[in-house]
């Protein structure tokens, strides 16, 4: 009897874990990311003869080595943070905002726009307030769209707010042919605009962010707009038992997430680059997607989350000048951490059963 | 005769978005929105151009030569879906987010291998341009873009058109997207249809890349514009509702659009501004969300997107 049994049990079988105390979650993730690591330089060692112990290092060097490269990683982190905690209320509620990339783009682009039309004719403060404000507004549009038509017909949000990026992209590109005469489409530094600087250049970007960081975290576990956006995420036939409005609370959102992603194009002109092309956002809309769901939606993490993600970024981009390696290498690099460590959270989430095990638990 | 070659070349230009959307096609219609195509396009291409490479100066017939090539992508296109699918599939990853890295990392690691080809030899893939090119590949007008690959382009869009809407397979495969839990009730092997739908359709999206590289552009540069191209077919699945067969004509006026500025000057006689280069090119965006937004508010059934689209499965889940 128990013999027929084992033939026909499968070799095994999943089953959803209970939650895992909190030391071995971090443990699973730190594993994953060490023999991601690992892997990495034996890679590296094989293809292209690197001493695994010199790249470690030089890793190391390019995100903490001088006291201008820690700014920079923080910038750095703060940009990429800015971003994620932008398109995280959307994650929440299961909205899949993959559009955050061209939102900020448009963001930045009102900025710049408000720049050339203005600056030199108003006060600073004042442009700076136009300046943000337009910013956000727009990235607010730019997202509330694909919100509008997924709240009144069902439209697949995901594909939608992918489309909404090229199209940014392009209309950056056309303001740029008109801006720049010459035809060279590459708009130098512009002179109006700056923020303010308190001590170092980068730190008024960093402590906005990280009042930004506390602030959602408060809105999103502590007030009643965070409690509604859990209920749709989880069901939106709860929510709509319990009384909430879906329609809005979808609009209202995404209103939100389009705004911070506003916001990030605008601290990115004002404070950073004073400049837009099709590349200021550089893909870190994309990449906040991936920082926001490794770190489970929660600011706090993602705090985290993007530490682990620019600190690997710079330390390959090290590498790479350090060993003169071409320079697409880093994001080889980056890739293949990543795919581990999207990799390692089935083990936190699934428990796999072996046969054998389930057959003396039988008899 | 501007017009023929334009509208040779925009027909020739649409067969790399007719094999990126036919392979994103499969992929989708069996519930995994794969965003790694862009990454899956890339890697195709270098997979084909390091087996030219090798096999450089061997003396092998020309058929044969093509015929390892597209082995070669679509095995290494193949092989980008076998990592997408054992994190989706296996490990239930995110969906999204695993499509999104796994475009990162094609990208990077297409550019490695062709800057390191580039570096070791003076681009001789290239040689193989005129087998690619064949039977046409002696003209001098737009005509020599449409080689090979062009008639294998629109043969697999047809072939996959019968396979999901006149066959059994097709139909269970379908049935895995729209409900993975439905399905399983029947007895269809829900894993293994995602896997190889998957594998192949990363496969066939490999085949895009190849071709841009050694019929269409043919140059060495030509590997650091897939990406744009790939998203460009992850739009005309949109665009096409899903269906192979129409992502014939799709791909067609894609590729109207696309290369629209060029040829604007010598067909109607006028000069365009510049700036209206990215207008022109943002509109296949536009209309693809027109579609999406349509078929939404019509609500026709087999027009909507796989019901599954995006929703990770797992058995014991109620």
């Amino acid at each position: 009897m128990s013999k027929v049994h084992t033939e026909k049990e499968p070799l095994f079988h999943i089953t959803k874990r209970e939650d895992l105390p909190i030391w071995s979650k971090a443990g699973i993730r730190i594993a994953a990311v060490a023999l991601a690591i690992l892997l990495c330089m034996i890679l590296s060692y094989i293809l292209i003869g690197i001493n695994p112990l010199k790249m470690l290092g030089s890793m190391i060097s390019g995100s903490f080595g001088t006291k201008r490269r820690i700014w920079k990683f923080l910038k750095d982190l703060s940009v990429l943070l800015c971003i994620s905690l932008a398109v995280t209320p959307a994650f929440r509620m299961k909205f899949w905002n993959i559009g955050a990339e061209g939102q900020a783009l448009i963001g930045a682009l009102a900025s710049v726009a408000c720049i050339i039309g203005l600056g030199g004719k108003i006060p600073n403060a004042l442009l700076l307030i136009i300046m943000f404000v337009s910013s956000v507004v727009i990235g607010a549009i730019w997202g509330v769209i694909p919100a509008l038509c997924k709240a009144l017909w069902n439209t697949n949000e995901t594909l939608f707010t992918l489309m909404m990026n090229y199209i940014a992209t392009f209309i950056v590109s056309y303001f740029l042919m008109i801006w720049t005469p010459s035809g060279s489409s590459t708009l130098g530094m512009l002179n109006f605009g700056y923020l303010p600087k308190l001590g170092h250049e980068y730190l008024l970007l960093i402590l906005v962010v990280a009042v930004l960081t506390i602030g959602l975290y408060i809105y999103l576990n502590y007030s009643k707009h965070g409690y509604e956006i859990s209920v749709v995420g989880e069901s939106q036939k709860t929510a709509l038992y319990i009384g909430i409005n879906v329609k809005k609370v979808i609009i209202r959102t995404m209103v939100i997430s389009g705004a911070l992603c506003g916001l990030a194009g605008f601290l990115i002109v004002s404070a950073l680059d004073h400049s837009v092309t099709t590349a200021t956002i550089g893909g870190q809309g994309f990449t906040a997607i991936m920082v926001s769901w490794l770190g489970k939606f929660n600011p706090i993490y993602m705090a985290l989350t993007s530490f682990l993600i620019t600190f690997l970024d710079q330390g390959a981009s090290q590498i790479s000048t350090d060993f003169n390696i071409d320079s697409a290498f880093p994001s080889v690099i980056v890739g293949i951490i990543i795919f581990f460590i999207i990799g390692c959270e089935f083990f936190i989430y699934y428990k796999i059963n072996f046969r054998h095990k389930a057959v003396k638990e039988a008899k | 005769m501007s017009i023929v070659n334009y509208l040779l070349s925009s027909f020739s230009i649409g067969i790399i978005f007719l094999l990126g959307a036919t392979g994103e096609i499969i992929t989708e219609k069996v519930g995994h929105l794969n965003l790694g195509i862009p990454g899956v396009m890339s890697v195709g291409a270098a997979g084909g151009c390091v087996a030219l490479q090798l096999m450089y100066g061997k003396n092998i017939p020309g058929f044969l030569i093509v015929l390892i090539a597209l082995l070669a992508c679509f095995i290494s296109g193949g092989l980008m879906g076998v990592l997408y699918s054992f994190l989706t599939v296996s490990l239930h990853s995110n969906q999204n987010v695993t499509g999104l890295a796994l475009t990162t990392f094609g990208v990077g690691i297409t550019k490695f291998i062709m800057s390191r080809l580039t570096r070791i030899g003076a681009h001789e893939y290239l040689y193989a341009l005129e087998y690619f090119r064949a039977p046409f590949s002696k003209t001098t007008n737009s005509l020599k873009y449409c080689g090979v690959m062009t008639f294998l382009a629109l043969i697999l869009a047809l072939s996959v058109s019968f396979f999901l809407y006149r066959t059994r397979s097709g139909l269970n495969l379908r049935a895995v997207g729209e409900s993975a839990a439905t399905a399983d009730a029947v007895g269809i092997n829900v894993t293994a249809y995602k896997y190889i739908a998957t594998i192949i359709g990363s496969g066939i999206a490999g085949l895009g890349g190849l071709y841009y590289i050694m019929d269409y552009a043919g140059s060495q540069e030509a590997y650091l514009s897939i990406e744009a191209l790939g998203w460009l077919s992850v739009a005309l699945v949109i665009f096409s509702l899903w269906k192979p067969h129409i992502c014939i004509a799709g791909s067609f006026v894609f590729g109207l659009l696309y290369i629209a500025n060029a040829y604007a000057s010598s067909i109607l006689g006028i000069q365009l501004p510049m700036a209206m280069t990215p207008l022109i090119k943002l509109l296949p965006y536009v209309f693809t969300i027109v579609v999406l937004i349509l078929t939404s508010i019509r609500k026709k059934r087999e027009n909507q997107p796989p019901a599954g689209l995006g929703i990770t499965y797992f058995r014991e889940e109620r």
